[in-house]
């Protein structure tokens, strides 16, 4: 660390600190000096170009900008004389030039509007230039370079901060232009509208769409800022809603642990869906002569065809009638339910309650068995928590990042922001994947292995560090058990070996091994390519060994991280919303455990496990199950082998569905309680760095909806439960007595501070980002090394189905698309069912990129048009399962892991075809 | 029998008013471009820094940049488009076409219009050139093409037409001389016949230390002679202070309109040159050396192609390499930092400083850089001792200075004259006098941004630091005379217009400035106390050389050539 520089601003003696600008040091201390390129942000670097910031510093010839020079000892620094003055006043003067009026600004009170009325510059007496015509081929934005400064700082923001890559600064001098790509119209572009330009542009030059009116002129309006935390993904963006009249007009990134104000196409401009006519107002009751069956459909905007209005009284009898009717006479084993990973902690811990106290089943599970239930479950067996052990920001302090099975940049998009900006850093970045994709170009190394063979990779890996002796002997000794067992297993498993099973050549393997022993600090991320595999819990089995062999856990820079899909994902698993567990991953076949929360909860508790999402819509076709409550989830779409899936909701006695649209899943309804969006309420979450974040309510429920919580609560007492919450507090109060990883994080405290992580050693300290430093919350204190073998998928490709269907998200829509696809912005940028190809597949087919073409496996087909990408390997086709017109879940193969019970939804056997051929459309 | 496929088809929530794209977002890479570019680049590195070079193979191959070929290279050097394509249009010597336009055609002509050349006829010959060369042919305005001597100068192709005429043009056109024509010069065996790498081998062995050499270099008084006069042996003491490893940097970006004398050395006897190059390397320890050649300089990159090979077969690179680096056409990256960022493979954006490239320089390390004229200098120096070289001089200056000399006199050209010595003198003594029926009227001590002075100042001395108080400098030492036939308005006009297109437009000073300066001279009527105020922010608040001196013509025209526009 270096010290402190003295030296004298405006004539006063003054200490910068290490690093420390001169308008840091001036703003510090009260002087703001007028700024334009330079952006008082996290992650935004100082580029010194606009000169309005320009201070006199004696003894130099000429003037300083003081945005990015740093003091000397002893410099005597003038910020506000006659000459500084003048020179900050032309230049602003300058840029007025070629400004349009105020009047006609794109953005009235952008801070170059503000900072010349500060400056008591109001117009400029120097000729014109012609200027740029407006670009509106976004769906999103609007490009009004009349405007540009060329401050650059949305090349920083699409370059720097996201690492998006799109936005440079092309051509010279005063011809020198913003472009996107290759100076393409922005819609036309590479661009994936992250938005983060339009929030760092000063000048209105670039803007939400939904700011400005036809020409472009700003709109004025006065909005109100609200802050809360995105809904879509596991990362957990800080957001402040922009709301007029009850509207969410814009959506700005806020400075939250895991975002630093960034934020996706999704969190930015993907909130109009709560205004979709789709939307569900009033409780709904099925119609006596609207009988179910798998393939019903009911049209969304019409729900009448199948339902009629009810009152909240009469639907919440019915709903609630129906399954005490069924607990009555089948007992509760014949109910299930599931809670949501896109409601709040608070939800997810009052579902599982009802299940468990008022069904009096551990039949609760949620979408989390889609997802990451076999990384939970080998981590659970590992090290004894199913949580990361490091945040996603640890890879900053990364020698060596591994992503494996991951495609941030779509699913994870800031997360993956601070994976690109650690290799522009210099940091090594292994990415592991059979499908290209964007960190590709960004990767060290890249290792497109063959679909399905995980094991055999990382196995390889394993053998190269313990036979080269490179793992860490100390670590090993103090902090894991079990080495012997894997040491002798591990040492067939040579990359020679592996490298016909993988496709990996053995010297990368060696390459990529050593790499990562010989870290200062490597740390491991995966995603679905991981987890959602027959053998996804020996996949994550092998990176936890990984991981522990070499030491690369419980320091900073170092970890595992299971990059976790739903924005509550994680929260609603600590709430207990799974079947073989309590809130925080207690045990319910446990008996003090059970005892501790039949006490808690003052009731008897089922002592047995209850079934998994899949399990449960086979005890459905078995005439176990009869009936389900469903709030939130849409397994019609997210089930494996769909059809099976519908059957079973078809089949259902009595099915209540709590949504805010009339999903897939509600076709089968018996009974819809119209619900809250997240906009609406307050509620915590937890992301995928384990920060417990607070989500607040920024507008008024439309029509005859109600509160989720309030839902829960008015079905739990028509079952005979006594509940008495009074809103989320409340119930988030409960939790904490329950959940010992909540201690010292109160809703007061998340009020205030607006996230906190977990675990918290007391009310005025922040959380552990990284746990697990010395010893494991296992029996022994020990991480246990499980080996595992090479399995093959369940489902080989044949004749018949000669290729391999992987299926997984996009970047515009979310889960089954249910809110998505109604996000008028996300809905354009995809607005259609498609599968990706390879370039070879497509000639071979004879199948040009976009024609229609049909998938076919086992289970069905579907129709959809197909999209030549460079990023999919030969012999596999990508499907998006958010498409209801193709639904991807159709074709899927329900095989489970034995252990995580997660079905394979990256590999099954299908064939592409060319569509319109001897098919029979239902 | 095939089986009956049913399709699960529902309805969706989607609008439906678009479709799905066939492609992922924005500009895919063209299989067919993809592998034209990979069997260009064959086995050559896929680095980044080298996308400047990769660039120029392209077009020197396809004759111009088309989008697909931009876009697959993007996809070789891992790249995003907009850093391929942001630096491919910085450039003036690339021809980036995309779908959908006509490319270039098969032969370029530039006329050079910087002020030696307007000054004999290049506006008429670019107007008559441009009317009457066929349509396969574009001509264009070009800068300084360091020729001045030669006035006016027009290049077909890569080929310089020198005293060029509408017929000498037209000629080259006709006949296809798009090449350079490579002057006679002294090869590696007459060098070493003369003597020549007999120094840097005793360095090497031992014969003469670091401390010797540097000192004898600062005793010399030998400075920067690429404009900035930095003291050249204090520079390699404080280059050699930073810790390793270090690089050095030969700036061979001689863009400063008038100025030619690197050429003519170049030109002449390049190895005097690469030996004080090694010299220098050898003195800082430099790990690798890289030359960055302005891209108008054709023959001389002939040359030192041809000669840097010869010393890499005679075992004189000691394990490090030199790295020829072609520009692109961009005045700005003369400045070293721009220079530095353009090896780099980057656009010519000069860089804040400090830090100072002696301790930040290429690629992040301490960088040695030094202008070709001062390489020269240094074995003769060295042989003879410093007292020779600084025993030169008038006036007070000390040393030798190859004044580029152009305009109106009789004999233009470079004049090894003692440092220090006035225009007057240089005039009356080294170039035969005013051209016969001109009288000195004004005269630029340096180059295009030196500023401009009138013949009543004609006796100050032309040494680093002696007009600095007139808002004047010699910088590269490069005189352009202006008779009383000349309109000081209109060679600053001139001026001003190369530093507005020569501006790499990224601070807002120069960028917009020098655009308002044009526009505001342009005008009948010079508005002084706006031109004045704009003049100062310019050079106040620009961050470079370029924009901070950009105003000195137009700000001594204000002060000492009022007739010519009020």
């Amino acid at each position: 660390m270096s010290d402190t520089v003295r030296f004298t601003l405006d004539g006063l003696e003054v200490e910068a600190q290490p690093g420390e600008t001169l308008w840091q040091v001036a703003h510090r201390l009260g002087t703001t000096i007028p700024h334009l390129c330079y952006a008082h942000k996290p992650g935004y670097r100082a580029d010194g170009n606009c000169r309005t910031c320009m201070v006199e510093i004696e003894g130099e010839r000429v003037l300083a900008a003081s945005c990015i020079r740093t003091a000397t000892a002893g410099m005597k620094v003038t910020t506000d004389n006659a000459r500084a003055r003048s020179a900050r006043n032309g230049v602003m003067e300058l840029l007025l030039a070629d400004q349009p009026p105020r009047e006609r600004a794109h953005e009235h009170d952008s801070q170059l509007w503000q900072w010349a009325e500060r400056m008591a510059v109001s117009g400029s007496r120097f000729p014109t230039r012609d200027p740029l015509p407006p670009d509106a081929s976004h769906v999103a934005m609007r490009v009004y370079l009349d405007a540009c400064i060329h401050c650059n700082l949305c090349v920083r923001a699409c370059r720097e901060v996201q690492v998006n890559d799109v936005i440079g600064m092309a051509y010279r001098g005063h011809g020198s232009k913003i472009v996107f790509d290759f100076d393409d119209p922005m819609g036309a572009s590479t661009c994936v509208a992250c938005g983060e330009c339009v929030q760092a542009c000063p000048t209105g030059a670039l803007m939400e769409a939904t700011l400005v009116d036809e020409q472009g002129i700003g709109k004025t309006d006065s909005l109100t800022e609200i802050a809360s935390v995105c809904p879509y993904c596991g990362v957990g963006c800080q957001i402040a809603y922009q709301v007029k009249d009850n509207e969410i007009i814009a959506v700005q990134g806020r400075d939250g642990p895991a975002n630093h104000n960034r934020l996706c196409v999704k969190g930015r401009f993907g909130f109009d869906y709560i205004n979709h006519p789709h939307r569900l107002k009033v409780p709904l009751i099925r119609r006596d002569d609207a009988p179910k069956n798998a393939e019903g459909e009911v049209n969304p905007a019409d729900p009448f065809t199948h339902f009629r209005e009810a009152t909240w009284e009469e639907a919440l009898g019915v709903a609630a009638g129906g399954l005490t009717q069924i607990r009555s006479r089948d007992g509760g084993q014949a109910l299930a339910g599931f809670g949501s990973a896109k409601g709040s902690n608070e939800e997810a811990y009052l579902v599982q309650k009802l299940v468990r106290t008022g069904f009096g089943t551990n039949n609760v599970d949620h979408c989390t068995r889609l997802c990451h239930a076999s990384s939970v479950a080998a981590l659970l067996e590992g090290i004894g928590s199913g949580a990361v052990t490091a945040p996603f920001t640890a890879c900053e302090d990364a020698d060596v990042i591994i992503v494996i099975g991951a495609n941030p940049t779509e699913n994870h998009p800031v997360a993956a922001t601070f994976f690109k900006q650690a290799v522009k850093q210099g940091t090594t970045l292994i990415v592991m994947d059979p499908r290209g994709q964007a960190l590709k170009r960004h990767a060290t190394y890249m290792l497109q292995f063959k679909p399905g063979t995980d094991v055999a990779l990382i196995n390889a890996m394993l053998n190269v560090i313990i036979s080269e002796k490179l793992y860490n002997p100390n670590y090993v000794e103090a902090h894991t058990e079990g080495f012997e067992n894997l040491r002798r297993h591990i040492k067939d498993f040579t990359p020679e070996a592996m490298a016909e099973i993988c496709g990996v050549d053995p010297d990368m393997l060696r390459t990529v091994a050593r790499l990562f022993a010989k870290a200062n600090a490597g740390i491991i991320f995966w995603g679905m390519g991981i987890s959602q595999h027959v053998h996804g819990t020996d996949n994550a089995r092998c990176l936890i060994a990984l991981a522990m062999v070499t030491g690369q856990v419980g320091r900073p820079g170092t970890g595992l991280h299971p990059l976790r899909g739903q924005n509550n994902v994680q929260g609603a698993s600590d709430a207990g919303l799974i079947p073989m567990m309590y809130p925080d991953y207690q045990l319910v076949e446990a008996r003090d455990v059970r005892k501790q929360f039949e006490d808690a909860w003052g009731t008897p508790l089922d002592a047995k496990r209850g079934l998994t999402v899949v399990e449960i819509m086979d005890a459905v076709h078995a005439g176990q199950i009869k009936g389900m409550y469903i709030m939130g989830e849409n397994p019609a779409m997210s089930d494996p082998d769909t059809h099976h899936a519908r059957a079973g909701l078809a089949k259902l006695e009595h099915l209540v569905v709590q949504d805010i649209f009339l999903t897939e899943t509600a076709f089968h309804a018996d009974v819809v309680l119209p619900a809250s969006a997240w906009p609406e309420k307050d509620g915590t979450v937890t992301n995928t760095n384990r920060q417990v974040q607070l989500g607040r309510k920024a507008l008024e429920l439309p029509g005859d909806t109600r509160q989720d919580w309030w839902i829960i609560q008015e079905i739990a007492r028509r079952m005979g439960l006594d509940w008495n919450y009074k809103g989320p507090s409340d119930v988030f109060a409960e939790m904490a007595t329950v959940m010992p990883s909540l201690n010292n994080i109160t809703w007061e405290r998340l009020e205030r501070e607006d996230a906190c992580t977990y675990p918290c050693d007391a009310p005025d300290q922040p959380g552990h980002d990284i746990v697990f430093g010395d010893g494991f919350p296992t029996a022994s204190g020990r991480a246990k090394l499980v080996s595992a073998d090479v399995l093959p998928p369940d489902e080989q490709p044949d004749a018949e189905f000669p290729m391999v269907l992987s299926t997984g998200r996009q970047l515009e829509h979310w889960h089954t698309g249910a809110i998505t696809r109604r996000a008028r912005v996300l809905d354009e940028i995809e607005p259609e069912a498609v599968a990706s190809l390879s370039s070879i597949d497509l000639r071979r087919l004879d199948i040009s990129p976009g024609d229609p073409i049909r998938v076919v496996t086992r289970r069905g087909a579907i129709e959809l048009k197909s999209r030549l990408d460079s990023a999919i390997p030969e012999g596999c086709v990508f499907v998006p399962f958010c498409y209801a017109e193709a639904a991807a879940n159709i074709l899927t193969n329900p095989a489970l892991d034995p252990i995580g019970k997660i079905p394979e939804f990256k590999f099954c056997a299908a064939r592409v075809e060319k569509a319109g051929m001897s098919a029979a459309a239902e | 029998m095939k089986q009956e496929i049913r399709v699960h088809k529902h309805s969706h929530p989607g609008s439906g008013r678009a479709h799905a794209r066939a492609h992922p977002k924005g500009r895919q890479v063209d299989t067919d471009a993809l592998a034209q570019i990979q069997a260009l680049l064959a086995d050559r590195a896929r680095q980044r820094d080298l996308l400047i070079e990769y660039l120029h193979l392209i077009q020197d191959n396809y004759g111009c940049l088309s989008a697909a070929h931009l876009a697959a290279l993007a996809q070789e050097l891992r790249l995003a488009l907009a850093e391929v394509y942001e630096v491919a249009t910085f450039y003036a010597h690339f021809d980036v076409v995309k779908e959908n336009e006509a490319a270039a055609p098969s032969i370029t002509v530039r006329v050079c219009d910087s002020l030696s050349c307007e000054l004999m006829g290049a506006q008429a010959l670019l107007q008559e050139l441009t009317e009457g060369l066929g349509t396969d042919v574009r001509v264009l305005r070009a800068p300084c093409m360091g020729r001045c001597d030669t006035a006016p100068v027009a290049e077909v192709g890569h080929y310089h037409v020198d005293h060029a005429t509408v017929a000498s043009v037209r000629e080259a056109v006709q006949n296809h001389h798009i090449h350079p024509d490579i002057p006679s010069y002294k090869d590696y065996d007459a060098y070493v016949a003369d003597g020549g790498y007999t120094l840097l081998r005793a360095c090497r062995k031992g014969e003469r230390s670091v401390d010797q050499v540097i000192e004898t270099m600062e005793g010399s008084a030998l400075r920067g002679l690429g404009g900035a006069g930095f003291p050249t042996g204090r520079k390699w003491r404080i280059v050699r202070g930073y810790p390793g490893p270090r690089l050095m940097t030969v700036n061979a970006d001689e863009g400063e309109p008038g100025t030619f004398k690197d050429r003519y050395y170049l030109e002449r006897d390049p190895h005097r040159f690469l030996e004080g190059m090694l010299i220098a390397g050898w003195a800082v320890e430099a790990e690798a050396f890289y030359i960055y050649l302005r891209d108008e300089y054709p023959a001389v990159r002939e040359i030192l192609l041809k000669e840097i090979a010869k010393l890499q077969a005679a075992g004189l690179m000691a394990g490090s390499a030199i790295h020829l680096r072609r520009g692109a056409g961009a005045y700005i990256c003369g400045e070293e930092s721009a220079m530095i960022e353009s090896i780099e493979g980057k656009r010519g954006l000069p860089r804040h400083r400090p830090p100072y490239v002696a301790e930040v320089g290429l690629f992040g390390r301490p960088t040695l850089v030094q202008n070709v004229e001062t390489l020269y200098w240094v074995r003769e120096i060295i042989e003879k001792g410093p007292e020779w070289f600084a025993a030169h001089g008038r006036n007070g200056g000390k040393g030798l200075r190859s004044y580029s000399v152009s305009g109106r006199v009789k004999q233009p050209g470079v004049k090894l004259a003692p440092a220090g010595i006035t225009v007057r003198e240089l005039i009356d003594e080294y170039c035969g006098g005013m051209q016969d029926g001109h009288s000195f009227k004004a005269y630029l001590p340096g180059g295009a941004s030196g500023g401009i002075l009138p013949a009543s100042m004609g006796d100050l001395p032309l040494e680093f630091g002696s007009l600095e108080q007139y808002g004047c400098f010699v910088g590269s030492h490069a005189v352009i005379i202006l008779s009383d036939q000349d309109n000081t308005r209109d060679a600053a006009l001139n001026l001003m217009r190369f530093f507005e297109d020569e501006s790499c437009g990224q601070c807002t000073p120069c960028r917009v400035g020098t655009e308002k300066a044009v526009k505001l001279m342009q005008q009948r009527g010079w508005d002084e106390p706006l031109l004045q105020e704009l003049s100062q922010t310019i050079s106040d608040a620009s961050i470079c050389g370029l924009g901070q001196a950009a105003s000195n013509p137009l700000r001594c025209v204000l002060e000492h050539f009022r007739e010519d526009w009020s």
